[in-house]
């Protein structure tokens, strides 16, 4: 039941780019069209999927303060080499992912494209997995965390590519169009999930 | 009438295009098409289905709204007079006070004309500021851009006057109405071009922005210093028994007669809005009937569910139905043709969405007591995406039966 709610807690109510407003380069770039949103919405989950729990283990067993009592040195805290060991594991699983879908699953490959390289450098990546660090997650929490928040990024990012597409046929004035009226359709839309703020589980 | 028309014909030519004056066109247009058909014509062929412009289907949703407006009035008169004479206060000071006197009406209770002028005194300041500043947004855009000015916000403006307490300080409604006609349609080219309900989210910006003034219990009933609670937050706060604790019964709510936002309280008049939408044909029936069955099978799945932390789990639906804004949000707010799904498949999902939405935050949201405002912007959201999804399905179903 804690699994559910922490579930449902990062898809609707700490929706990474709705209420943090995380990820918001590729979040305004990537999302004209519906079709590549969801192929972007799908790489994200799968990396926040691999990359955090596997930051989890480095953190629990290597960093925490304390974490390396079963290597004999207890009084050990690594914990400010945390960022980079994030970003390195991260740019690393990014890449053997890549070149492993290259080679065995070459459909998978082309249609997730560019898009796994370009969200090695997402700040919603990078930012689940401190979340994760701050909120201390065990490992099966990391798991749900991880991929419930990139199911949470890749829903906003769908929606917003769905407005985008029916914005398409409006009339924005000339100085808006593009990124301004962009950023002025996520502001409305985090409006809309504010309805979610507020709710305990 | 034809004064006016030889004045209107006299202006014409110095307004359109290379006149002298021609930034005031639309302004001229406006004007104009309110008294008088346009006079262009069609100069091809043409194929008419029906005769319905933009003009009569908004000119349709502002009747539906009417008798809203009516049952609104007596209501939030009602129980202002029936909390002063709770308070045995006899007449009342300021400009209402006097405008009573001078018709020598009153504030009895059990007069319907003392009931209906005492609450139109509150509502008609609310809607002539809010049509007053939002039509002043609409002009000065369609003038800068070159459009016309469109009936849309003829809706926009009478939906934002029933929506709001009927303590809301003037002010705030002129910010309100503004930031919902500039950042919620205007910016994206006017009416039909917008992806929210302009009228919902001026009155979510005023909520966010300003709790004190429209949310609470100090603001529904129109005297100083008197509180009364709104039937949701009874209900949030001890369940049904509570609502019958506290004297709610099913025939008052359904009349109307409980504190509110103006023309959200009485189903009957409603109603009488929706038999209009729908024989009219203005509104969607499978949006209403979504909304309906929405909430119906959340709230029966809560009341099996139950808890014993949390009252609100065991009100069953036709409590739902009946108090808070469920059924104004159904019938004027989520059936905006703009901001819901087109496909037909589109608009009952989008509309099961909006009655789930709006239980669910009644129910397990502590921050929120009403729903359905938040309920309607979330599913907007999602409108788009929904249609895509319909319309994808339906191409690959298409494409099955072709191979």
């Amino acid at each position: 039941m804690d699994l559910v709610s922490l579930a449902v807690k990062s898809v609707f109510i700490e929706n990474l780019a709705l209420s943090f407003f995380l990820g918001m380069c590729t979040f305004l770039a990537v999302s004209k069209n519906i079709s590549t949103a969801i192929g972007l919405g799908v790489a994200v989950i799968v990396v926040q999927g691999i990359t955090i729990p596997a930051n989890n283990l480095i953190y629990q067993l290597l960093l925490k303060d304390g974490a390396l009592a079963w290597a004999g040195l207890p009084n050990v805290d690594l914990s400010f080499l945390g960022l980079l060991s994030y970003i390195g594991v991260i740019a690393a699983i990014v890449q053997i992912l890549e070149m492993f879908l290259d080679r065995f699953v070459p459909v998978l490959h082309s249609a997730l494209g560019i898009f796994l390289p370009l969200i090695t450098v997402n700040c919603a990546i990078l930012g689940g997995t401190l979340f994760m660090v701050e909120r201390d997650y065990g490992f099966t929490q990391s798991v749900v965390y991880g991929a419930s928040s990139g199911f949470g990024w890749a829903l906003a990012i769908v929606a917003l590519a769905g407005i985008r597409e029916k914005l398409k046929y409006s009339d924005v004035p000339d100085g808006l169009q593009g990124l301004g009226i962009a950023f002025i359709t996520v502001g409305l839309m985090s409006l809309g999930f504010m309805a979610f703020s507020g709710i305990k589980l | 009438m034809s004064f006016l028309k030889r004045t209107l014909d006299n202006i014409r030519p110095h307004v359109t295009n290379g006149g002298k004056h021609e930034r005031w066109y639309a302004f001229f247009e406006a004007v104009d098409t309110l008294f008088y058909s346009p006079p262009d014509v069609n100069k091809g062929k043409t194929h008419v289905r029906d005769g319905v412009d933009l003009k009569r289907v908004m000119i349709f949703v502002w009747i539906a709204a009417l008798p809203c407006v009516i049952m609104g009035c007596i209501n939030v008169g009602m129980q202002a007079n029936e909390a002063l004479q709770a308070m045995s206060i006899n007449e009342i000071q300021g400009w209402r006070g006097q405008l009573l006197g001078m018709f020598g009406i009153g504030v009895n209770p059990d007069s319907l004309i003392a009931n209906f002028f005492h609450g139109f005194w509150y509502w008609f300041p609310i809607y002539v500021v809010t049509f007053a500043v939002g039509i002043f947004w609409e002009i000065l855009f369609c003038s800068i851009r070159g459009h016309e000015v469109s009936e849309g916000f003829f809706v926009t403006s009478i939906l934002f006057s029933l929506i709001v307490p009927p303590t809301i300080p003037l002010w705030q409604v002129a910010v309100g109405i503004s930031f919902g006609v500039v950042l919620g349609k205007e910016v994206f080219g006017g009416t039909g071009m917008n992806f929210l309900n302009p009228a919902l989210t001026a009155r979510a910006f005023l909520y966010f922005a300003y709790p004190a003034q429209i949310s609470g219990d100090a603001v529904w009933v129109a005297v100083d210093g008197y509180t009364s609670a709104t039937a949701l937050s009874v209900a949030a706060a001890s369940g049904v028994e509570g609502l019958q604790a506290a004297g709610f019964t099913i025939k008052e709510t359904v009349f109307g007669a409980i504190p509110g936002s103006i023309g959200e309280t009485s189903l009957i008049a409603i109603g009488i809005g929706a038999i209009f939408l729908l024989y009219t044909q203005v509104a969607s029936w499978r949006i209403m009937l979504g909304v309906l069955l929405g909430m119906i099978a959340t709230s029966l799945l809560f009341n099996l569910v139950g808890s014993d932390t949390n009252p609100m789990f065991g009100v069953p639906w036709y409590w739902h139905l009946t108090i808070g804004g469920f059924a104004f949000g159904m019938v004027y707010m989520a059936t905006d043709p703009v901001s819901a799904s087109m496909t037909d498949m589109g608009r009952f999902v989008y509309g099961l969405l909006i009655g789930l939405m709006t239980v669910l935050i009644r129910v397990v949201n502590p921050a929120f007591p009403e729903g359905i405002m938040l309920a309607i912007l979330f599913a907007n959201l999602f409108a788009p995406l929904i249609d895509w999804a319909v319309v994808q399905s339906n191409m690959r179903r298409r494409g099955k039966r072709y191979v």
